[in-house]
């Protein structure tokens, strides 16, 4: 919910060091039938185009299926995304996402009853390059039964020093209208409601704002670097309205579940810097590291390295290794001592101090469509990856009958992350 | 303490100064050479460099550590909406 660059933006800063060079000087082979002195012609004009003014990103197609399985919870997907330039200076892009949700997380087997629902999302942008410059504007809509939301983006970025350098600034405002739903029939607990309704008694509103500043640079001729800062503001009803604390209490599980109370309004800061290297037998090596620190006293690292590779002539193989820790919110507990204890309470998953490591693999198969003349490129990818949550201050309080609150075993949470989908550039 | 920065900030010292200041407002005005010349950017070039390479798995990616973490931002990605209850 937090647009720093758009997407659209950041391909027409990537398009200064290459999207446009897509298939031609990448050494693919996919246009075998031209020869040596028409593809080095080509890459030249190609390569020395940027210098003369900044690009805009690549006519493209791309359908996805995306799946999300851990913890209790099952999210799946498609998503669609088109982008089409209008003339030389213009272009439009278009995504539809959607997520079918089917949770039975802890959270929910704690304090609620499990569910089905689907969120759907349509985005519509618009890219304006004028000379050097790439003026990007958005507007994002995203739908589910207890939350809709609007974004706005805006965002500038402009070539400099010989295009080595293209700094980006960008403005995103949101609003959020937050819905509570409850069964409106009698259901076994723990068992799907069948006729889920909005509380008449529970509509909040939460707004936001953020402010990005980017730069991206190219060091050496074998080296990329990207900085991005953000800083957000949020107000309004910031809490989950399903989940809730829980305190120490005499009797039965030996707690008391109650509900949560955040602050309304969070402020955070986030950096991040990212170096790519291109490795002599054409490979490529990244590294990148964001640092994040909020109004809640949040502090989070996140670290990741990854690989690149192509092969056998078709083939482009990715793998990333992505690291991430944070400390709980000031406000977070995961047993209160009693009630009413503070001011502010909270016991989100999210807000605890947590350790996560996951570990992804993909892989694309380039191809060609015979007798489809207009599509000058397509792949079909592959992408899977294996996420490992272990919860500092998170405890499995479903076991509190066997241990005793607050002496449950911290909680732990794998989760499997899958994509296919096949991208086609015209 | 102020003795001290009085006694240290001789003229000398703040001529240096103001030279140092006119020099980089100087600086300012002279074109940047690129010191990556358009003809040495190949490899730049090469799509694997790109920073949205897979931009639709990346906006996917993003939106799935975002409702599972604390932190968000500075990751170049758009989001909507919450998918996070």
């Amino acid at each position: 919910m937090r647009p720093a660059r758009s997407a659209a933006a950041a391909d027409a800063i990537d398009g200064v060091r290459g999207a446009r060079v897509t298939g031609v000087a990448s050494g693919t082979g996919r246009r075998p039938a031209l020869s040596p002195f028409t593809r080095t012609l080509l890459a030249l004009c190609i390569i020395a185009g940027p210098a003369l003014s900044g690009v805009l990103p690549e006519d493209e197609a791309d359908v996805m299926y995306h799946s999300y399985s851990g913890g209790g919870i099952t999210v799946e997907g498609p998503s669609v995304l088109i982008r089409k330039k209008v003339g030389d200076s213009l272009s439009f892009t278009g995504q539809y996402y959607e997520d079918m949700i089917s949770s039975a997380s802890i959270d929910v087997r704690l304090s609620a009853s499990p569910y089905h629902e689907i969120r759907k999302q349509e985005s519509i942008g618009a890219d304006y390059l004028h000379g050097k410059t790439t003026y990007s504007v958005g507007y994002i809509h995203s739908r589910e039964p207890d939350y809709n939301a609007d974004t706005t983006y805006y965002s500038v970025s402009q070539d400099m020093f010989g295009d080595l350098t293209t700094v980006t600034l960008g403005y995103k405002r949101a609003w959020d209208r937050i819905y509570r739903d409850i069964c409106n029939a009698p259901h076994p607990t723990g068992s799907f409601c069948p006729d889920i309704i909005n509380d008449p008694t529970f509509h909040q509103q939460a707004d936001h704002r953020g402010y990005s500043f980017g730069v991206s640079q190219i060091l050496t001729r074998n080296t990329l670097l990207d900085l991005n800062y953000e800083i957000n503001t949020d107000q309004g009803y910031l809490a989950n309205p399903y989940r809730e604390i829980r305190y120490l209490s005499p009797g039965g599980l030996g707690f008391t579940l109650a509900p949560q109370v955040y602050p309304n309004t969070r402020t955070s800061n986030a950096a991040s810097v990212l170096l790519k290297y291109y490795l002599p037998w054409r490979a490529v090596l990244s590294a990148q590291y964001r640092y994040y620190h909020d109004t809640w006293a949040v502090l989070g690292d996140t670290f990741q390295l990854g690989y690149t590779l192509p092969a056998w002539h078709r083939w482009v193989f990715d793998t990333s290794l992505r690291y991430y820790t944070q400390s709980h919110a000031s406000f977070y507990s995961d047993l209160f001592p009693r009630a009413d204890y503070q001011n502010y309470e909270a016991r989100d998953r999210e807000l605890a101090a947590f350790d996560s490591y996951t570990v992804g693999f993909g892989a694309e198969y380039q191809f060609d469509i015979p007798k489809v003349p207009w599509i000058h490129k397509s792949s079909a990818n592959v992408r899977v990856d294996r996420m490992f949550i272990d919860y500092s201050d998170y405890r499995n309080a479903l076991l509190a009958d066997i241990y005793g609150a607050g002496n449950e075993p911290l909680y732990h949470l794998d989760a499997t992350i899958f994509e296919a989908f096949i991208s086609v550039w015209f | 303490m102020s003795h001290r920065s009085e006694r240290e900030c001789t003229p000398a010292l703040r001529a240096a100064l103001r030279l140092a200041a006119l020099a980089l407002l100087l600086a300012g005005c002279s074109p940047v050479q690129p010191w990556v010349k358009p003809y040495e950017r190949e490899h730049l070039a090469d799509p694997l460099m790109s920073l949205s390479r897979n931009s639709i798995s990346a906006t996917y990616l993003d939106h799935m550590f975002e409702t599972r973490e604390g932190s968000h931002g500075a990751t170049g990605a758009v989001g909507g909406g919450c998918g996070c209850n």
